[in-house]
Formats: structure tokens, C-alpha cells, sequence
């Protein structure tokens, strides 16, 4: 079977896999992974900037937090149904992802680094100040009964789990689609020699443009859908740490690769999950990680996987 | 109160700030200045400082004084032994890459903040100060008699207070002496011009990289340990150094000394000023969007030496 074809099944088969998940594992189980699922959509986002384009953007909770207020606001405000909102939010994040990207672009290397950190961190700020409207840091619920689509109650178990299933293949296909068509492939030109790619006539400021804004619409939609799945929107999701967990998240699981963020997601939810059972100070493991990930592996378990097994992963 | 000697107040507590954040953002400064890299767990090692200042103090008994001078003393060199033992295990492993660097001391600065949380505590703890008498100040009006000194009530500070600011100056000055006048200093400015040239020259870069990186982060825990007693320790308080030293260091030039000396001092003496008049969130929102601005419009000004 050629190349295109493994991927395609492979990709086909983790989807399956995952839909079976739910009627295998115990509740509690099905329910993390739904948060997970909707977690990997954002990390998936950052990995179309991070590992395909070469970009390390340290502010993607502002584009995740602009997702999560666009329609949490929006319900929360104006009573608007669910899927207007769900629109509301990805547009939201696709408009601050545009103005974040046009000046933070004018950048790079380090700067581009502190300039999205300190973007973020204006946004964060934001949501405090407003804090008549948003709640601040308490943040605020969207009540159950304004949580359906239609007859089907987003609240519940299985809805929630195959509304999060749903989204995410959604996004997975695209993000395998596009790292695989033109467009994908200038932005590991991109990544790997940005001279060259300009010198062979690609625009690599409007390639690197429409990377930012892709990949913050991805983080939007992931942080709208948390909002509705979940029913909470607040300012924590707004902050650093929310930025530093994609980096993790696909540092982990192989920046670069489609399934990479899927598994670093999964691996590092659950790490930081069972270890604040017994400790508060659990970020200690996502500071370890983040240093040996840097020290020896820095290409995540997807890239090790793909150099010593499996040479066609995507 | 009225509005002369209020703003008088703020001026003097924004000095001070002034004074704490000169310490700790020319300790990232000569950092980024003499090894090209972004260490965002200075802010840990500030918080270090300060927790280790506690510590110390908290074992010796007798007059407040005694323990005070010896943390001012052991703290921030345990703490820049550490920067040292941290520079050797990652930073130099990683050659130093601008990327991989800001990543693994994000790493850096989640073990030391959640190590600190298990052993120190979520608790604010206070350091008393070694003398702390209180002096009023006087404010000048005209009366009927021409111009007359006035005793406000409520306008005072305390010795402790004016000391820190007197302290901060006497080190800043030792700094620029050891960095312009002595062969020390001589060898770590050839490293920050050309490391590569300092290198052939037979100047250890390795061990000047590993001397700046403890003395950039010995200073921010001197900073720390000096307003210890002003403010109290407590194991997220690196935050808002981290944050604005990182403002202050952008503002006054990367990698230039005297630069980030007077962006600390307009900075530390308008974040008291500009607290009077607006919310100290507004005012984080300004200095924040001040500094993406200023890298987005002059990078090559401001910046331009990170990109070589």
C-alpha cells in the first residue's frame, strides 16, 4: 500500500478506536477523555505553527480563551442557541488571531516568543478588567438547559463524549489534509529554510500569516467547545500556563507529526491528573517534562517512533 | 492626606520598587547581554531568594539583625551555586539555542516554583527587617509666614526602607566597576562582543557563561532578599519580577547595562505614580502592550542583537 494509503487507515482506525473507547472504559475514564479529545483540537492547532511552520508561539491561550468568551459571552449575555455561538467564538479567535498575527509576524525568533507571551498576557488582563461581564478569575457558568443542540442535551455523558469525538476527527482530517496538500508542505519549506523558500518565490510572510490564523482558529474552536461541553468559562484558561501545556502537549508527543498532539495530550493529561491526587504541586511534572523533553528528546514520542519503526508516519 | 505629599509617598515607594527592580533586571540583562539567552525562570530564582531568606533568618536566633546579614550574604550566593549547577545540566546541553532555551527554563521554573510549594509551603511568610524605626517627613506649605515645613500625619517611611534604596545604588556601583574597570569584567565583555574570537583568545567561554548565568541570577536574589521585609515570601511571588524585569530590559536595550538601570528607575517610579491615578490591572494591560509594541515597531532597535 502506498504512503497516502497507511496514513489514511491509520488515521481512519484511531478514530474508530477512540469511538469504541467509550463504551469500554468506565465513566469516569469516557469522561476525561472527552475534555481530552476537545484538549487535542487544541493542540493540534498549535502543532500546524509550532511543528510545521517552526513557530513557537508562547500566547495560545489567548486564542483558546478567545474561543471560550466568544460564545461564552455571547450565551452568557445575549442568550444566543448554541451553534450561532459556537460561530460567534470560532470568528472571535479567527479576527484576534488575524491582528495577533499581522504584528506579531513583523518579528521573529526570540521576540516573536515575548511579543505573543505579552499579547496573552493583555488578554488575560483583559478578562480581569472586565470582570463585570466575564466574572474574572471566578468565571461563570453556562446553564445546563442552554447547553443543546436541537433535542440533543450536550450535557450528558455520551452527547458530550460524541459531540468532543466529533470535532476532533473534524479537525484531525483537516490538519492531516492540509500537512499533506501544497500549502503544507511550503510550511515545512518554511520551517526547515526560510530563505530558500523565499527564494524559490514563495510569499513566507503570507504563508506564516495564514499559519497563525489557522492555528488559532483550531485553539478558538477548542476552547468554544470546552466552554459548551463543560458549561465554564474563566479567566484561568487565559493564562501562561494554558499557553505553555500545547508546547508541552506536542513537544511530548512529537511536534510535526498529525498524531503527535493526540498522544502527548493523553500521556500528559493523565500524568498531571494522577499526580495532583496526591500533591498540589503537580506542575512539578510538566517542568521535568519540559526539561528532559528538551535535553533528550526533542522530538517527542511521535519522532521516535517515526525514526526507529515506522518511517511513513505523517 | 492631600494630593502633594500622597503623590510625594508614591514616589518614594516607587523608588524603592525602582530600586529592587534595577537589581533584578540587570541581573536578566547581563544574561541576555553576555550569553544571547532569555532566562524566564529569573523570576524563581528572585522568589528563591526570598525564601531562602526566610530560612536562614528563621535558624538564627538573637536580634533580627543577625540573621538578616547573614542571609544577605549566604542567600544569594546559594542561589547563584544553583543557577551554576542548572547552567552546567541544561543550558550548556542544549548549546544554548535561543528556542530550546526559553522552553527548557519555562521547565526551570516549574520545578522550582512547585518544589518550593512542597517543601516551603503555600504560606506567606515575613522576614523582620534588622531595624525598622519609622521617620516622619516633612511637607512644605505656605502658610502665613511665607513657605513652612509642615509634619503631615501619615507621611513617613522607615530607615529599612531608605536603606534598600541606599543599597542598591552601592551594588550597582560595585557592578559597573567590576564590569568596566577589572580584567573580570574585561573577559566577560570580549565574550558578549564575540564569543567565538573570545574563545580563540584562550578566554574560558564555558566558565564565563556559568559565572554570568549565577551572578545575573545572585543578583536577582539579592534583590529579593532586600525587600524580603518589605513584602513577604511566598512561592509564587517571582511572577511579577520575571514580568517586569523583561519589560524594563526591553525598554532600555537588551544586553546594555545603563539602559535597563534608567528603564528601571522610570518604570519602578511611574508604576507607583500611575497606581495613584488608574487600576494596577489597567496599568499591567499598558506596560504589557507597551513592550509587545515596542518589539513589533523597533525590533531591530531594541532586539536587533538576539537575531544573529
Amino acid at each position: 500500500m502506498s504512503k497516502p494509503g497507511y496514513s489514511a487507515l491509520m488515521h481512519l482506525a484511531i478514530v474508530l478506536l477512540l469511538a469504541s473507547l467509550y463504551f469500554i472504559l468506565p465513566e469516569y475514564h469516557s469522561g476525561n477523555l472527552a475534555r481530552i479529545l476537545v484538549l487535542v483540537v487544541y493542540a493540534i492547532g498549535y502543532n500546524l505553527l509550532f511543528g510545521y511552520t517552526g513557530l513557537l508561539s508562547l500566547g495560545h491561550a489567548l486564542f483558546f480563551a478567545s474561543g471560550m468568551y466568544g460564545l461564552g459571552l455571547a450565551m452568557h449575555l445575549f442568550g444566543i442557541s448554541v451553534i450561532p455561538a459556537f460561530i460567534i467564538g470560532l470568528l472571535f479567535a479567527f479576527l484576534v488571531s488575524t491582528v495577533i498575527g499581522v504584528l506579531a509576524l513583523r518579528t521573529s525568533g526570540v521576540a516573536f516568543m515575548i511579543v505573543t507571551l505579552m499579547f496573552a498576557q493583555a488578554g488575560y488582563l483583559t478578562i480581569l478588567l472586565a470582570g463585570k461581564y466575564t466574572r474574572g478569575d471566578e468565571g461563570f457558568v453556562i446553564k445546563q438547559a442552554e447547553r443543546s443542540i436541537g433535542a440533543i442535551d450536550l450535557s450528558m455523558p455520551q452527547n458530550r463524549f460524541y459531540a468532543a469525538l466529533t470535532l476532533f476527527t473534524v479537525c484531525f482530517f483537516i490538519a492531516a489534509r492540509l500537512v499533506h496538500s501544497r500549502f503544507g508542505k511550503t510550511l515545512v519549506a518554511i520551517r526547515e529554510n526560510p530563505e530558500r523558500a523565499r527564494m524559490l518565490g514563495y510569499d513566507i510572510q503570507r504563508h506564516k500569516l495564514w499559519a497563525v490564523i489557522i492555528s488559532g482558529t483550531f485553539a478558538g474552536a477548542s476552547g468554544a467547545a470546552y466552554a459548551v461541553l463543560f458549561g465554564y468559562a474563566g479567566a484561568t484558561f487565559a493564562t501562561v500556563q494554558y499557553s505553555i501545556y500545547p508546547l508541552l502537549w506536542v513537544l511530548l508527543g512529537g511536534a510535526g507529526t498529525t498524531v503527535g498532539p493526540l498522544i502527548g495530550t493523553v500521556f500528559m493529561t493523565y500524568l498531571i491528573d494522577i499526580s495532583s491526587e496526591y500533591t498540589s504541586a503537580y506542575m512539578l511534572i510538566a517542568g521535568v517534562a519540559l526539561i528532559l523533553l528538551t535535553l533528550f528528546a526533542p522530538h517527542g514520542l511521535a519522532g521516535i517512533v517515526r525514526k526507529k519503526l515506522l518511517p511513513w508516519l505523517p | 492626606m492631600e494630593f502633594g505629599p500622597y503623590l510625594f509617598i508614591a514616589t518614594l515607594e516607587g523608588a524603592i520598587t525602582a530600586a529592587i527592580l534595577a537589581l533584578t533586571a540587570v541581573g536578566l540583562s547581563i544574561v541576555f547581554g553576555i550569553m544571547r539567552v532569555v532566562n524566564v525562570a529569573h523570576g524563581e530564582f528572585f522568589m528563591l531568594g526570598a525564601v531562602l531568606a526566610w530560612w536562614i533568618s528563621s535558624l538564627v536566633g538573637g536580634h533580627p539583625a543577625i540573621g538578616f546579614a547573614l542571609a544577605v550574604m549566604a542567600a544569594p550566593m546559594l542561589v547563584g551555586v544553583f543557577a551554576i549547577a542548572c547552567d552546567k545540566l541544561v543550558l550548556r546541553r542544549i548549546n544554548y539555542d535561543p528556542e530550546r532555551t526559553i522552553v527548557a527554563t519555562i521547565g526551570l521554573l516549574y520545578v522550582i516554583q512547585q518544589t518550593t510549594l512542597m517543601t516551603f509551603g503555600p504560606e506567606a511568610r515575613p522576614v523582620e527587617a534588622p531595624f525598622n524605626k519609622r521617620i516622619a517627613l516633612p511637607w512644605f506649605e505656605f502658610g502665613e509666614n511665607g513657605l513652612a515645613l509642615t509634619w503631615p500625619w501619615g507621611l513617613s517611611t522607615t530607615s529599612y526602607k531608605l536603606a534598600v534604596i541606599g543599597a542598591a545604588v552601592i551594588i550597582l556601583l560595585i557592578l559597573w566597576f567590576v564590569m568596566s574597570k577589572t580584567k573580570l569584567g574585561l573577559v566577560m565583555r570580549a565574550t558578549q562582543l564575540d564569543r567565538d574570537m573570545a574563545q580563540a583568545h584562550g578566554i574560558p567561554v564555558n566558565k564565563v557563561y556559568a559565572l554570568v548565568f549565577g551572578l545575573g541570577a545572585g543578583l536577582a536574589a539579592l534583590g529579593a532578599v532586600l525587600v524580603v521585609p518589605v513584602q513577604q515570601a511566598h512561592y509564587l511571588m517571582g511572577g511579577d519580577p520575571l514580568l517586569l524585569s523583561f519589560i524594563v530590559v526591553i525598554i532600555g536595550g537588551l544586553g546594555s547595562v545603563a539602559g535597563t538601570i534608567v528603564a528601571a528607575v522610570i518604570i519602578g517610579l511611574s508604576d507607583g505614580i500611575i497606581s495613584v491615578f488608574f487600576t494596577p490591572t489597567l496599568a499591567k494591560i499598558i506596560a504589557t502592550l507597551l513592550v509587545a509594541f515596542i518589539l513589533v515597531f523597533r525590533p531591530q532597535g531594541l532586539f536587533g542583537k538576539a537575531e544573529q
